[in-house]
């Protein structure tokens, strides 16, 4: 893993982009941009990254990006792909970065569409596990129990787990990460920059105003969602799983914190009763169960 | 050296997509379109074009696909039909607006339900407002002239929109025809390679796409439609530059038949504009004064030409192939927009027809023009919209 005064000191993710206070989005831009360099050519579709990034005429990017319509990230990474594989373009990371609406939903066909042909990209999904841009929205990465605009008494499903949907497409890499642990995300993009093929990183990315907490607690929230595993850290390649940092600890359930301090932290999860706490509990521990399989 | 071979108009699209060197082809299957994009992964596997082939999932990426190459310096084509360029809707605002030039082949086909693989124009021309030019064909060797041009014209700076070529489905998709196709060194001459003024390139990073302030919106898409009155101006001088090297033209943006002396004009779009030129031989032989006006550009619109085309006319008979439900077809629409204000105007009866693929015969169009040269005659139009060969 990548010592922290290994980090590249040049800022790619320039001041003066318009996220929020807090924004744990502007923490994984800036952290990846330094994984990857300035040769990384975004695609962009409907989020909040294309919102706070580039109000026109201003960028905050220090390499091109191409905006593109909700749905179509991947199958317009898929385009930027093959006009630089037939024009022999080298050297340049082409990375699909896209919200979890844009993911796990509306751009999920996209997605499995590009990956299933062996597209050689970089999909991010940075999971604020709600529509935030458009104003808190319930998405299929919402976590059961969380209070949306339009789950105004909770969600009643649980999330989708799209890293494992992409794993089950056997490509090259598939990795989760959060911003609170900025080395190990800075490695999964540097080692997925170095793999050809498809790879799938999914970021967990805390948001103030999307989850009620205080904008200076934005680490610690991602710190706790890891810690209780509510969001582990892990690879996957050639179907493995491998549980990566605090994770890798945590199969033995005594280990894992209880969800509830998580939970108790975010004005999202207010109203879920004891019953509801024990719903999601043992959801977590299920899925660990189910990790735990596939190491 | 020219060769002359016979083929169908979905492989002769194929062809032009190859001998206009496309460097990226992303696509979905559909009926009719699909032998559009056999033909090209043939030329793609065999190493007969060097290309990229994106089989996507579906014609909404396929168009996405498009754009992203469009942006990163790629020439790019795509074909489809009905239910695929509908799928594709907000990807055609996006490329327009992008000003990416796309080349794609609408195999034009009826839209369901019920389904229907038929061809009418309800795809392309519900697509009208997208900013994307709209070229219409009539035959084999026009598919592949027009797929040409449609490069040179939108690669062009002062242009820069994307470009549908329509050709319908089963009737010319499905038709095999004899067709020059011209020598590639030729071609190359015609059309050099893709030059476009800003790609994305890591040396020279720009963002495309951005949010944008309502300070600022609307100049960019009153950019976009002096993009398209500068196509209006380089669509007929490359169709004359074309027609010097290669031989052959199709009249700019309205071909006229035997229109010049006529009391009342036929027009239309399509393969019933060619239909039509043997209701005109027939009625002529009989004493009539008829012709036939085939438009071949819907966007941007021959306005100019139309109204040239009435200045002599006493009735022009609009023959749409669509209906803008609750309205009148929509060339009907247009040519009486071009029209307003206008004194001295002809008479103007508008006929739909030919939807879902029922055949529009020379007689079909013989009846329409008799009917028509009957309110010429009474100096009155008794029904402005009549349908075609409808079962009662």
């Amino acid at each position: 893993m990548i010592k922290l005064k290994e980090l590249p000191k040049e800022e790619y993710f320039l001041p003066g982009n318009a996220s929020c206070a807090g924004c744990g989005l502007s923490i994984a831009l800036r952290l990846a941009y330094k994984a990857l360099g300035p040769r990384t050519v975004f695609v962009i579709p409907a989020c909040c990254a294309s919102v706070i990034h580039s109000p026109f005429p201003n960028t905050a990017f220090a390499s091109p990006c191409l905006n593109i319509a909700f749905e179509a990230a991947a199958a317009a990474a898929s385009g930027v792909v093959a006009a630089y594989e037939k024009r022999g373009v080298k050297d340049v990371t082409v990375l699909a970065w896209a919200g979890d609406g844009g993911t796990a939903d509306i751009g999920i066909q996209a997605l499995s569409g590009a990956v299933e042909r062996g597209t050689n990209f970089i999909y991010v999904c940075y999971d604020n596990e709600s529509y935030m841009n458009t104003g808190i929205q319930r998405s299929g990465s919402t976590p059961y129990g969380a209070w949306t605009t339009t789950t105004p008494t909770g969600k009643k499903q649980h999330k989708k787990n799209v890293p494992l949907i992409m794993a089950a497409h056997d490509i090259p890499y598939v990795a989760t990460a959060c911003v609170s642990y900025p080395r190990d995300l800075i490695s999964k993009l540097r080692k997925a920059k170095e793999i050809k093929g498809p790879k799938y990183i999914q970021i967990l990315i805390p948001c103030p105003p999307g989850w009620r907490f205080p904008t200076e607690r934005t680490i610690e929230m991602g710190r706790l969602a890891v810690q209780t595993g509510m969001w582990p850290l892990f690879e996957v390649e050639s179907g493995k799983l491998k549980l990566n940092g605090p994770s890798a600890r945590l199969v033995d359930k005594s280990k894992r914190k209880p969800i509830e301090q998580y939970l108790r932290e975010q004005g999202r999860f207010r109203r879920l009763t004891n019953e509801d706490i024990e719903v999601l509990q043992k959801w977590v521990d299920g899925s660990w169960e189910h990790y735990e399989r596939l190491i | 050296m020219a060769q002359l071979i016979i083929d169908t108009g979905n492989h002769i699209a194929g062809y032009a997509c190859k001998a206009a060197k496309v460097d990226v082809i992303a696509a979905y299957p559909i009926t009719p379109q699909s032998s559009v994009v056999e033909q090209i992964a043939d030329f793609v596997e065999t190493g007969e074009m060097d290309a990229k082939y994106i089989r996507v999932e579906s014609e909404h990426s396929a168009m996405a696909a498009c754009i992203g190459a469009a942006a990163a310096g790629a020439r790019t084509f795509t074909a489809t039909s009905a239910h695929g360029l509908a799928l594709m809707h907000e990807m055609l605002h996006w490329a327009s607006a992008a000003r990416l030039p796309i080349v794609m082949a609408v195999v034009n086909r009826a839209m369901g339900p019920g389904w229907n693989i038929w061809a009418d124009f309800s795809d392309s021309l519900s697509q009208r407002d997208t900013g994307w030019i709209q070229f219409y064909c009539a035959d084999n060797q026009e598919i592949f002239d027009t797929i040409i041009q449609a490069y040179r014209l939108c690669e062009d700076k002062r242009v820069r929109m994307p470009t549908m070529v329509c050709h319908e489905g089963l009737v010319l998709s499905h038709t095999s025809m004899p067709v020059e196709i011209p020598d590639q060194k030729d071609i190359d001459e015609f059309l050099p390679p893709y030059d476009p003024p800003w790609i994305l390139d890591v040396d020279k990073p720009v963002t495309h796409g951005s949010l944008i302030y309502p300070e600022w919106y609307m100049e960019f898409r009153y950019f976009m439609d002096e993009a398209m009155k500068n196509a209006k101006k380089l669509i007929p001088e490359i169709a004359k530059e074309y027609g010097r090297k290669f031989g052959r033209e199709y009249g700019g943006y309205i071909e006229r038949y035997r229109c010049d002396d006529a009391d009342l004009v036929l027009l239309s779009m399509g393969t019933i504009g060619s239909e039509a030129k043997i209701t005109v031989d027939r009625l002529r032989n009989r004493g009539f004064k008829v012709g036939a006006a085939r438009v071949r550009v819907f966007r941007p619109f021959p306005k100019e030409e139309i109204q040239n085309l009435a200045e002599s006319a006493g009735m022009l008979t609009v023959i749409d192939r669509h209906i803008s439900y609750g309205m009148e077809g929509p060339l009907f629409i247009e040519a009486k927009a071009s029209l307003y204000g206008k004194e001295d105007g002809p008479l103007m009866a508008g006929f739909i027809g030919g939807l879902g693929g029922r055949d529009v015969t020379y007689l079909d169009i013989e009846k329409i023009a008799q009917k028509s040269l009957k309110y010429l005659d009474t100096g009155r139009v008794a029904k402005e919209v009549e349908w075609v060969g409808l079962r009662r």
